[in-house]
């Protein structure tokens, strides 16, 4: 068995998914081969086919396409495997659709040979398998613990022809933070469960008397409740406090992500089985809103 | 101009779901159902390009599924959209993404859609793969995961999400298609005069039979409620109570409780 893996880099740094991926190869017990379209190739002992960043840009799923189906016809691979990704999931669906082939999506796991799947925000689970002889995959980033990286690349270098209409015009820096969660001991954060914006004061003044910062999910944020700088996720913030208390929020993987590092973690929830729970240290049945007035009072009083 | 809206009906996210009974779906008795929240901000930011280049645009609304699905796209008719398309497929939880893909651009062919919008993923599913796959099968231009939008002469401006809050801008000149994530705009509530006013938009019905050329791709094995590996301490009952042992658990627990 073998698997094509299509890492990624951003503006010339190798990102660490890359070695996801090849933990993922690694428990499929598949060999691998890796593709990417950039400067350096990936610390690892294995072939790797290296398309000039330069000539197909950083952005251009349409040349890209081109070169992953260049190493597809180089190495007839049984998968090619992408992370799931704002780069995976732009660009998996075009190699699959290119090679008329199955793809199975943001695969958490694999369970006797098959790939599980999330359904319904992580309340069920579903094991899955292609049809063909050949399938494009994609994975939870953070599904599959990276290798380290080390090991010398045999890096051979690819080229192929395409054409595109898409202009990439560059990027943008994430938003100034007026707050560093980064640095915060203590982070008590809103989720939609509290339901309206007026009520985030009161998930505000529960984090001023545990003495830490207000944190939010990204409805809240979305839905213009509080400044983008206080979400926590895969496109807010990553943190690590020795307190995380969840108000109201269920879990979702791109939430989960930013904060399951946390030392402690306190979700107060009126669902008992929200995915949330998966992650907690202590699990609160509760209406939030109605609990957080009660907490205050003792935190206050104590 | 000629735009076209996919949006999906899923049930509210937090519903209880259980297995059905064949093993290979989520039993659908007793859920409530939605327009898939991804989609929301496809039909907003439809209708307001329809606004931007004044009434002339054509915004068709499409939904595959069962009869249900008709509210989703009586509430899309309701924010602004011009018509509806309806197909019809009673079993549409068993289509893999490629055939669902399959039986949009089967519909969208030699329609000269301009712009298509549709949510980056389902909220159910979330397989993320139906709007890229559709801009494939007809040749549109297409980039993903939009939380910005602008148009001017003949030309999409996108302002993409990446990982970490970082943003990137791609141009892609039409025919394109875009998948909207969170956030992309304010979705609008439909007013009641607008919902009176929807009743009389063109509502036509395609069985999913005419359109649907391709096997799946995928199959489902099994589905089952996640295997539960937490530990959680679980607090329930008096909030008086409550508090307590939740901070008699972090004074012990944590170093920043005291
Ligand atoms: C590419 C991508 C990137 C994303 N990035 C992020 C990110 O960085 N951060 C992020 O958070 N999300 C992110 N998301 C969105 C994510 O998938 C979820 O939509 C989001 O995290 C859900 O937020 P929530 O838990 O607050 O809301 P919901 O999922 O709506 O959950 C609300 C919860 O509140 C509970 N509840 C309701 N009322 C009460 C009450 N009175 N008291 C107590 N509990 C109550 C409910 O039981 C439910 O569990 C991203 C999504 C995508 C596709």
């Amino acid at each position: 068995m073998k698997a094509l893996l299509v890492c990624e880099q951003r503006e010339g740094k190798i990102l660490d998914t890359s070695y996801e991926l090849v933990a993922f190869a690694d428990r499929l017990g598949a060999e691998k081969v890796l593709v990417l379209v950039g400067k350096d190739a990936p610390k690892v002992d294995a072939k790797v086919y290296l398309a000039d960043v330069d000539k197909f840009g950083e952005y251009n799923p349409d040349l890209h396409k081109q070169v992953v189906l260049e190493a597809i016809q180089k190495e007839n691979p049984d998968y090619v495997v992408f992370v799931h990704s704002s780069y995976g999931w732009d660009l998996a669906p075009r190699v699959a659709a290119s090679l008329k082939v199955g793809q199975v999506s943001e695969i958490v796991n694999i369970v006797d040979g098959k790939f599980e799947l999330a359904l319904c925000n992580a309340k069920l689970r579903r094991t899955v398998s292609p049809k063909g002889a050949r399938a494009v995959l994609t994975i939870q980033a953070g599904a599959f613990n990276a290798v380290e990286a080390s090991g010398s690349a045999q890096v051979e270098a690819i080229d192929a022809a395409g054409s595109t209409k898409l202009q990439f015009v560059g990027y943008e820096p994430a938003e100034k933070k007026d707050v560093d969660l980064g640095r915060a001991e203590i982070i008590v954060s809103a989720g939609r469960g509290v339901g309206k914006k007026e009520n985030v004061s009161i998930i505000a003044e529960l984090a001023k008397a545990f003495g830490g910062e207000l944190g939010a999910s990204r409805p809240v944020v979305d839905a213009g409740w509080v400044a983008h700088s206080h979400q926590v996720g895969t496109t807010g913030q990553t943190v690590s406090p020795k307190l995380y208390v969840a108000c109201g929020i269920s879990g979702a993987i791109q939430h989960l992500a930013g904060m399951k590092k946390s030392d402690f973690i306190v979700a107060i929830n009126k669902d008992k089985d929200a995915p949330i729970s998966e992650a907690a240290d202590v699990m609160v049945v509760a209406d939030v809103l109605q609990l957080a007035p009660v907490l205050m009072e003792k935190l206050r009083a104590a | 101009m000629k735009v076209l809206v996919c949006i999906k009906q899923v049930p509210d996210m937090e519903s209880r779901f259980k297995v059905n009974g064949s093993g290979d779906w989520y039993d659908e008795a007793d859920l409530a159902y939605r327009m898939n929240e991804y989609d929301e901000y496809a039909v907003e930011q439809a209708v307001q390009l329809k606004e931007q280049l004044g009434d002339a645009p054509d915004v068709t609304v499409l939904s595959i599924g069962p009869d249900r699905v008709g509210d989703a796209l009586k509430k899309a008719l309701a924010m602004g959209c011009d018509r509806a398309v309806h197909v019809q497929d009673p079993d549409s939880c068993r289509k893999d993404p490629w055939q669902i893909a399959d039986i949009i651009a089967s519909f969208a062919k030699g329609k000269d859609f301009d712009v298509i919008f549709t949510g980056m993923q389902s909220q159910d599913r979330g397989s993320a793969q139906v709007g890229v796959t559709v801009a494939e099968r007809l040749g549109h231009n297409c980039t993903t995961t939009l939380v910005g939008f602008g148009y001017a002469d003949g030309v999409v401006t996108a302002k993409r999400e990446l990982e970490g809050g970082v943003k990137s801008v791609v141009k892609l000149p039409l025919p394109a298609l875009v998948t909207c994530q969170l956030g992309l705009n304010v979705p609008r509530y439909p007013t009641l005069p607008n919902i009176m006013k929807a009743k009389k938009k063109e509502f036509l019905t395609v069985p999913a039979a005419d359109l649907l050329s391709e096997q799946p791709a995928v199959a489902t094995e099994k589905l089952y409620p996640p295997v539960k590996t937490g530990s959680a301490v679980v607090l329930e009952g008096d909030l008086a109570q409550i508090a307590d042992r939740l901070l008699g658990i972090l004074k012990e627990k944590t170093t920043v409780v005291k």
